[in-house]
Parts: C-alpha cells; structure tokens; sequence
C-alpha cells in the first residue's frame, strides 16, 4: 500500500480565542520571610556566609527572598551536625523511624496547597503540575519509604542491611521539592542522615520542608539544609565528613562531582541529563502517541532530565502526526503559572532562557525548520512559546545537546532498526518511548533501547516503587523502589 | 474506495487508556464568570430537547416545543434551543409548535430504538418522518450486521436511508454502549461518516452506558482525523446520560481543544438530553441572581 498523502487543501483547524477561558488564579496567600538561613541541627540558623543570593519569581521577576549562600563553615556545622545525630538514629526502632516518615508524609499533605503555591512562585511552573504531581508524589514518596524503614534486612535476602552513613545531596532545580523527597526520604528510612543542598534559584520549598521535620519533631542533625550556589554544592561535595554523595543535575556537574571524589570511597550516585527519545510505528494509535509526545516534552517546560525531545516518526505516518501535533500544541495555554488552566509556566532562570534561546538559534543556523506557536508571552520574566523543529537531522547540534527547554525535534525513519540506531545514537541513555499497538514489536524494541525506564504507550509516569535512572552519560544508581534503596545501604 | 476510507483512517488502533486520560484532563479547566455565563448559553443553543418515551402525549409534546422556544423567560439574552427530538408519530404536531421559529424538528426514525426491522420498513419509516416534515433525522446504525462483521449491508443502509432523508440532515446512532470496544466504536465512526452521515450520536439513550467523555472524544477525533483528510466537516452529538451542567461545560472544552472553534456551533454540536437543560438554566439563574435556584425554579415539560 502505498503511503497515503494528506489533503493539503483542506483547510487547518482553527483554535482561536472564541470562548476563551477566563483567568482562574489560585490564592497566593502564602508566607514568605524577607530573608532564609539554613537549617542546621534542628533549627534555622542564620549561618556563617556572609554573600546572600535573591530567589525570584521567574513569572514576573520579583524577588521573594534574600536566601543565605552557606559557605564551608555551614558546610562543617551541618556536617558536624549529621554526624552527631547518625548513632542515635541508626540505632532507633526501625518502626519509629517510620513514624517519623509517615509524619512527615501527612504533613506535606496537609499543607499541600501552601507548598504547590511555593513551588510555582519560587520555580515558575503551572500550578496545576505542583498541585497534582510534584506535591502529591513528594508525599507518597515518604508513605512508601516509611513502609521500608523495618524491612530493610528482608530487601536482599540472606544480607544484613546497615545505614551508609552521613549522606550529602544535590539536587536541581526543576522539581525542587519532590527531588528533596526523593533525595531525603530512602536516605533516612535506611538510617542514614543527611545534609541536602537545594538549587541556587529554588531553595524555597525545601526549606518548607525543614519546617515540617521541625512540626513532626524529627531528631535534630538528621536532615540539615543548606541553601547556596555552585560554591557551596562544591564545598558539601568534596566535604570528607560524608560517606555518600548523590546529584542530580547537569552531566558537566554530575563529571566535575565524580572528579572531586575520585580516590577517596566515598559512595557515588549520578542521575544527570538525557535526550531521550520517543519512536512512533505507524501502526501506533496516532491520536494517543501524539497526546504522549506533547506531555513528554512539554510537561514542566521541558525542563525534565527525561523529557522527550527527539521525536522518530516513521515516515509513511509523519504527515499526519505532524498535523496533529501542530493541532495540540494551538491549545497549549502559556502564561501566569498560578491560572489554574496554564499548560506551561516561565522558564525558571535568565540564564537557562538564554541557554534555550541560544540552541533555538544554532537549530536554524544548521538549517531545521522552527516551528512555534503563536501566543502572547506576559512582557515580565522569562518565557518560551512552545517549539518544535522540523526537519532536524541527527547530526544537528539540536538533536544531540540538552535543551532542557520546550523544544522537540522531528525526524523520521523508515525500518525499526533505522529507529533503534537513530534513539541509542546518544551518549545519554535515560528514558525512550515507544508508540505502537503491536505488543511482540514493543517487547523487541524495548529491550534494544539503551534507557533507564522505557515507556511503553504512555510518557512520564512515575511511581515511588519503580525504579528511576539511566545509562551512560545519564548517570548511574537508581532511585525508587527496591533498588533506590541500594546506594543507601551497606550489605553484609 | 476514497482516501476517506483509507486504512489510516479507519484502521487506526485506539488506546483506550490513553483516551481516558484525555478525557479527564479536560475536567481540570477551570471556567469562570464570563466564559461559564456564556458556555452554559452555548449548552442551550446545542440542546436536542428530547422525549422518546412510550408515553408520551400530545401535551407532553407541546409543553417540550415551548420549552424549546423559551427555556426560561426569567433569564435575559437566552437562545432557544436547537431542536426538539420525538417519535416521527410527533413530527407534525411538533412542527406546528415550533413554526417558524427556527427550532428544528428532528425525528428519530429507523426503527429506534434496536433497529431490528427490514430495511424497507426503516426506509418507510424514515419517509413518513420526513413527510411529516422532519429537518433531522436520528437512525440507528444495524447492530447486528456491525457486530457480524458485515460492514457492507451497515454502510448500504445508511446509504439508503440519507437517500430518504432528502435535504433532512442525517444523524446516525452508533449505540456506543453495544459495540464492546473503542476499536469498534472508531471503526463505526468512520464507516458512517463515509456512508454520508451529517452528524454521528452515540446512544439512543436506551442503553446503558450512553455518552461519556472517552467515547464522545474518540468520535471527536474520528471526525477530526475525517476533515484534515479532506472529507468535509461531519457533526457531533453525544446523547444520554449528559445531566449536569458542569459536564457539559467539560465536554465544550473537549469540542474546543480537539477541533476547535468551527464546531462551537449548533450547526456542528449538539446535546441529546431531555434533564441537562434544566441544570443549565438552574446554573444561569445562579449567575443572575446570585443565589443557588431551586428545583421548582425551572419548569418541567
């Protein structure tokens, strides 16, 4: 059968502003202090550093805090910290470790609508995201670890499990909460304590969260919280009084961090970029693989270490999927994250616009197709029309860096094999997905593709039991599940 | 064989997981003020006002014409209706209710509700609706046949029966709730849209379950994956089970963000209901007055 060929004629479908929704915004009536410190051995303390750093509302680039840029002073307090409370903690009840965390697990659900209006003025993102993902997966991750916390010497079976020890994080900017949790909540269900950096433009929910450890009485030193740039995550990296280290960032940090701590033992987790890929069969529900696509890339702005953002399409279906992404994307809403019916907030930082900004350019002076669509942006803060290139090839710059932005690239391929070569041409390797109804095809292919977590007929779905990480210069150790419980543990 | 009946087009697999979540992703918009004032008038321009009961009387006839015209005299600026929807038996004394008055007559006709007659007793049956003066006519599609897999006899009739309806426009009842999957269901779509329906319905609203927002979204998307292939606009009608008004509102927001403004009319949208109106027009008394109307505050027919 020939491939079938599209009525250009027929004329686009038209989503203008009739019947257009009105602005729904959410309360913002949440506390902010002029000015954070860290939380150091139970009690927020206004630090050694003397530089401060100024948190911004990237919707409309208003400061909403002056936050401490903790210096290696902290860094030696909140470690100290730690340490102090480690005996006391591995030793405790495994049971009454889990009370702590199913408290913990409670508060944030109680004050969840506080904390998703947090999340999205300090990070940008639309607040129907911080209040149905970020937010609740926070809290079920700390339900499931809780559940862990008196099983631990029943994971691998016929090995006694103990507590690594005092553990140093650094997380990113993009989930800031739900990264804390996920950080935070294996490492002290194992008995471990911990000393958490959040990112330099998103310190602000974490330090929520140590009010909440404050609220349920968790031992003070178990969980320090020490806000900062670069210097300070570099400080608590190569700090010797930590037995673990686990980033999640960019590959460039994730490379400098492993340098860092080459030749001592201390213990090593990485989960950094991708550029993962989606591959629709023509024999795949088209409607369905499309709808995957646009919440593969577009979720969070495409600021997602997992976003989809090269797009294989095999050819005789191309058109057609092209119309009907051009189709969905007119009715994504961009603008105020706090409008109950935004689809996509602001860019998080000046800098990552510029960031994105730049690679858009590089894509047309290599000679790809911008496509975006047409959308007011608030004239305030940083912001970017959703985009996507057409006719990207795979030696585009484009379709090899991180764009870590709402940028998806088009290509096609003819055999499953072209495909396969096509999506494991990466040196990333952390998530794929795949589009078809063809059950023995998905089973093939899935199994070829060098990713962390494979999606199969759907994108981005996350669960505190499954397993989370990526291959090659994705980083390596898993996160959730059984095996995120392994970086935390000493088995013997 | 047309591009229309291409096997993209009508041999695409459906995710039914997938159209699931859609569906509920449409529930989260929030709609205020203005945009829900002037949703809800949009239900009511769409509303095939509908009685479909043994029992039905001349009365009950009548008082459902009325109610068509002008479905609350309390609330200023509101539409009447699209169309009132009887057995073809009330075809000519619904006519003569609604004169001139541009509420359309739609008759259901083809053996409604199950179908299961010979085809010249449909095509009569058809005749007399449109004699009497029908503008529409609401057909069910032969179950059986679909379901035997003889999609040939399904599609000559429907052929025939639009033949019938001369310049009435054609809706034809798929009865989602028969057909056992989302496969089928999209399949049916295709197959009626090529056979020359106007508009596709899902249920007669004798079967349970009748529209939900998945079914009704999958027919959306039939229809949309129809038009960008170059067959023209065809219309849609989700009937039965549709009661309250904020779901009616949730499924204008899955007309406007799966085929856009075009089919924001009641040219090209309609609600098969008979209890939605009242709930819609309790909604605008709420928007006018500012206090939650009571069930007596809105006429039954």
């Amino acid at each position: 059968m020939t491939s079938k060929t599209l009525n250009i004629e027929a004329p686009a479908l038209d989503f203008g502003e009739h019947w257009e929704y009105a602005p729904a915004p959410e309360g913002t009536k949440v506390e902010i202090a002029a000015r954070y410190g860290a939380f150091i051995n139970g009690e927020f303390v206004k630090g050694h550093g003397r530089k401060r750093l100024a948190t911004v509302n990237p919707a409309t680039e208003e400061t909403l805090s002056e936050v401490l840029i903790a210096n290696p002073k902290d860094i030696d307090d909140a470690v100290a910290a730690a340490r102090a409370a480690l005996p006391k903690w591995k030793r405790l009840k495994p049971q009454e470790r889990a009370k702590y965390l199913f408290r913990i697990a409670r508060r944030i659900q109680e004050r969840a609508r506080e904390l998703a209006v947090l999340e999205t003025l300090d990070n940008g993102k639309p607040i129907k995201e911080s209040r149905d993902v970020d937010i609740p997966e926070a809290a079920k991750h700390f339900f499931y670890h809780a559940g862990w916390a008196d099983k631990l010497d029943y994971v691998f079976p016929g090995r006694k499990a103990r507590p690594v020890g005092v553990c140093a994080q650094i997380i990113p900017w993009n989930f800031p909460f739900l990264m804390a949790a996920w950080k935070i909540a294996p490492a002290i269900a194992c008995g471990n304590t911990v000393v958490l950096k959040p990112a330099e433009t998103t310190p602000l929910t974490a330090l929520r969260l140590a009010e909440i450890f404050q609220e349920v009485g968790l031992p003070p030193g178990v969980v320090n919280i020490v806000p900062g740039d670069g210097t300070t995550g570099a400080a608590l990296a190569a700090h010797p009084g930590c037995q673990k280290l686990a980033f999640t960032g960019s590959t460039a940090v994730g490379k400098e961090l492993a340098r860092i701590n080459a030749g001592n033992s201390k213990r090593l987790t990485l989960e950094l970029g991708g550029k993962s890929p989606h591959i629709i069969f023509n024999d795949a529900s088209l409607d369905a693989a499309v709808e995957g696509v646009v919440q593969g890339i577009f979720f969070n702005q495409g600021h997602v270490c997992c976003a989809g953002s090269r797009l294989f399409v095999q050819e005789d279906v191309l058109p057609e999927v092209q119309q009907l992404l051009r189709a969905r994307l007119h009715n994504l809403r961009v603008g105020d994250p706090l409008d109950k019916n935004t689809d996509l907030g602001a860019i998080n930082s000046a800098s990552q616009l510029a960031t994105i900004q730049h690679y858009l350019k590089q894509g047309v002076a290599e000679g790809a197709s911008l496509q975006q669509i047409k959308t007011k942006l608030p004239k305030k803060g940083y912001w970017c029309a959703p985009t996507w290139f057409e006719g990207v090839q795979p030696a585009h710059v484009i379709a090899r860096e991180e764009i870590f932005g709402p940028v998806l690239s088009v290509m096609s391929f003819r055999t499953p094999e072209e495909a396969l070569t096509r999506a494991n041409n990466t040196p990333y390797g952390l998530a794929a997905g795949i589009w078809s109804d063809k059950g023995a095809r998905i089973f093939d292919i899935a199994a070829k593709l060098k990713a962390g977590v494979v999606w199969c007929n759907t994108y981005n779905r996350f669960d505190a039991t499954s397993p989370f990480g990526g291959y090659k210069q994705s980083g390596f150790g898993r996160e959730g599940g059984r095996h995120g419980l392994l970086p935390y543990l000493e088995l013997s | 064989m047309g591009m229309n009946s291409s096997k993209h087009e009508s041999g695409r697999p459906v995710d039914p997981v997938a159209l699931e979540q859609r569906a509920a992703s449409f529930c989260t918009r929030s709609l205020k003020k203005e945009t829900k004032a002037q949703g809800l008038r949009l239900v009511v321009a769409m509303t095939d006002l509908t009685t479909l009961e043994g029992s039905d009387s001349p009365e009950k006839v009548r008082s459902l014409c009325r109610k068509a015209l002008c479905p609350d005299p309390s609330i200023p600026n509101l539409p009447q209706v699209a169309a009132v929807c009887v057995y073809p038996k009330w075809v000519a004394l619904a006519k003569e209710c609604v004169g001139d008055s541009g509420v359309r007559v739609a008759s259901v006709a083809s053996a409604f509700p199950s179908g299961q007659v010979a085809l010249e007793t449909k095509l009569a049956d058809v005749r007399e609706a449109v004699a009497q003066g029908a503008d529409e006519i609401d057909m069910v599609l032969q179950r059986g046949a679909f379901l035997s897999g003889n999609f040939q006899e399904v599609e000559d009739e429907i052929r025939a029966i639009k033949d019938a309806c001369e310049s009435a426009h054609l809706k034809v009842i798929l009865e989602t709730g028969e057909l056992g999957s989302m496969d089928a269901i999209a399949k049916a779509s295709h197959l009626a849209m090529n056979a020359g329906a106007d508009f596709i319905k899902t249920s007669t609203g004798k079967i349970q379950p009748a529209a939900t927002m998945p079914v009704t979204l999958l027919m959306l998307e039939a229809i949309r994956s129809h038009y960008l292939a170059g067959g023209g606009m065809i219309g849609m009608k989700p009937a039965g089970g549709i009661r309250a008004a904020k779901e009616a509102l949730h499924y204008l927001v899955m007309v406007k963000e799966t085929l856009g403004n075009a089919w924001m009319t009641p040219e090209w949208f309609r609600f098969g209901a008979s209890s939605l109106l009242n709930d819609v027009l309790r909604q605008l008394q709420r928007l006018e007055s500012g206090r939650y109307a009571a069930q007596y505050d809105v006429t039954e027919t």
